[in-house]
């Protein structure tokens, strides 16, 4: 029996999708090691409270709130100082992040803090004698390394989109924690939060991403990109290196080996090749949809449905189907 | 500025992996090697650091095989002054491990700063930069493309999904290096000359128990073969049906 500790990621003061993947995940860890709690530890700015409905919906059986105003934006180096204090003071036989940018970095912070070990980016996981044995994406994903840890606790991370939220309601109970160390007093200072210009989803949690590469032509036809997104009206626009290093998109847009990894359960590429960089980051989402011109663009091969074609002409006509298909 | 560049030897990825017939790891016979592309952008951000302010030196550290001289050569055609090797044979997959044996080395360097790649595309542990950070007591500041450094204080631009943050730290300190920063310069053929007559430290890695073990590789599942739905707009209903009856995503 062991118990779990996740960090649940907001961001400005919104819980995001991966916090209850995160509670989903660690239910599994608890049950798999024959039974233990789940707390989820929620920090953030003023209100930042009244968002831990979900977390106790999804299994946490307690809700640990840091409210603080050093904590309205991201300040790791107090998060990890009271993570570290949650644990040796606790039983945790595990704490769990999600492998996002924030949570890949407090993860290692917290088991080098701790002296423990930590496996990331975890795509699959079980528990063996107490022992966490779990997948990991190596080689630019082209190869998966099964990895198992010892010690207690153990931190793990898990990539966004790998477990699938799953209610498992509680009532919900918070517990209100103190910072372990002054948020004023840390040395790193985050002066300021910028969303990507889509703004509306995040790329990290949209279940539906419309890529854009070099097709395009030129920054302003991305207009097309955005369009499709307001249809489905829960995706996210994301882009090539070749577009994001042109400048046409944020480089927070990046998709692929140099950016941001992404499985949202549909991902349209619109006038995208298909270069294996690119594919790195976005091989794993449920079902990938190709628009190009070129049929024998590497992209068709990892396609599930693929339409030849000239990416001014279908990406408009599949903007105006799925509205309708939306408003139906 | 006194600045060390923490290094990775990794295999060039454009070749299809295969995996060893007991499954334990996958065959290294034949893969070309050269440094991780994200270290790359650190060597280069140090160099430009360097050349900016006139003054100061860059260290390169890197554990590896013997063969990881060649990377470390590289780092030093580039501009880099002088390298360490942390020889070991062992591939090592616990990021604690590899980060206490480097904050070791670095631990009396009296560096203002020390850089790592943000990931490497091996191991994909992107955990060593902030471990070692940690280890020294150092601040540090993760996924950095954009930066701007005075003299005992930076600001930099850290890339998080689809938005990024702005951050102000103090030196020394610790800083992952995302795309985006920079583009790598190509070693001159007088680099590549004066490279050879820089100093390079070998000693063996000092690696403790290792929390992390590998139990076995694969390849990851093929994606099912897709198809053609059609060509042009024409095609767009049957794309939309497909995706509501039979992908069940819209």
């Amino acid at each position: 029996m062991a118990n779990v500790l996740i960090i649940a990621e907001a961001r400005a003061g919104d819980l995001r999708k991966v916090a209850l993947e995160a509670v989903t995940a660690a239910r599994s860890l608890a049950e798999q090691s024959g039974g233990g709690a789940v707390h989820a530890l929620l920090a953030g700015g003023a209100g930042i409270g009244t968002k831990a409905a979900p977390l106790a919906e999804y299994g946490a059986d307690q809700v640990l709130v840091l409210e603080h105003d050093g904590f309205a934006l991201s300040n790791p180096e107090a998060l990890t100082a009271t993570v570290a204090s949650l644990v040796q003071g606790g039983s945790y036989g595990y704490v769990l992040c999600s492998a996002t940018s924030h949570g890949r970095d407090l993860s290692a912070r917290i088991a080098a803090r701790l002296g423990v070990g930590l496996v990331p980016d975890l795509t699959g996981f079980a528990v063996e004698g107490g022992a966490v044995v779990g997948q990991h994406p190596i080689n630019n994903g082209k190869v998966v390394a099964t990895l198992a840890i010892t010690g207690t606790p153990a931190v793990v991370s898990v990539r966004p989109s790998a477990v699938q939220a799953t209610p498992a309601p509680r009532a919900l109970a918070t517990t209100v924690v103190a910072p372990a160390a002054d948020p004023a007093a840390s040395r790193v200072k985050v002066v300021e939060l910028k969303q990507g210009n889509t703004g509306k989803i995040d790329l990290g949690d949209a279940p539906v991403v419309i890529a854009g590469g070099r097709g395009l032509k030129a920054a302003e036809h991305f207009a097309l990109c955005d369009a499709l997104a307001d249809a489905f009206g829960n995706a996210a626009v994301g882009a090539t290196r070749a577009v994001t290093d042109d400048g046409w998109r944020p480089h927070s847009d990046q998709i692929g080996q140099t950016g941001r990894n992404v499985s949202p359960d549909l991902y349209i590429a619109a006038g995208i090749s298909g270069a294996i960089q690119h594919l790195a980051g976005m091989r794993t989402s449920r079902t990938i949809v190709a628009i190009n011109k070129d049929k024998d663009a590497p992209i068709f091969k990892v396609a599930d449905y693929g339409i030849v074609g000239d990416v001014f002409e279908v990406l408009p006509a599949l903007t105006e189907a799925v509205k309708a298909a939306k408003g139906a | 500025m006194k600045i060390a560049v923490c290094i990775k030897r990794v295999p060039v990825m454009e070749v299809k992996f295969a995996i060893t017939a007991d499954g334990s790891r996958y065959d290294e016979t034949g893969l070309k090697y050269d440094i991780n592309d994200f270290d790359l952008w650190a060597i280069e951000a140090a160099l430009q650091l360097k050349e900016k302010a006139g003054t100061g030196s860059v260290h390169v550290l890197c554990l590896g095989p013997d063969a990881a001289q060649e990377q470390i050569r590289k780092a030093m055609a580039m501009g880099a002054d002088s390298g360490t090797l942390l020889q070991t044979d062992a591939r090592v997959y616990d990021g604690l491990a590899v980060a206490r044996a480097l904050a070791t080395e670095l631990k009396d360097g009296g560096y203002d700063l020390i850089l790592f790649g943000r990931i490497a595309i091996d191991s994909m542990n992107q955990m060593t930069g902030p471990m070692v950070a940690e280890l020294l007591g150092l601040p540090v500041v993760t996924n950095v493309f954009k930066l701007d450094l005075a003299a005992t204080t930076g600001r930099a631009e850290r890339v998080l999904e689809g938005a990024s943050e702005v951050v102000e730290f103090p030196l020394p300190a610790v800083l992952t290096i995302d795309d985006g920063l920079n583009k790598e310069r190509l070693p001159s053929l007088k680099g590549i000359m004066a490279a050879k007559k820089k100093p390079l430290d070998v000693k063996p890695a000092a690696l403790g128990e290792q929390a992390v073990v590998v139990r076995s590789m694969a390849l990851p599942t093929e994606r099912a073969a897709g198809r053609i739905v059609g060509e042009g707009a024409a095609a767009v209903p049957e794309l939309v049906r497909l995706l509501q009856t039979e992908a069940k995503v819209l």
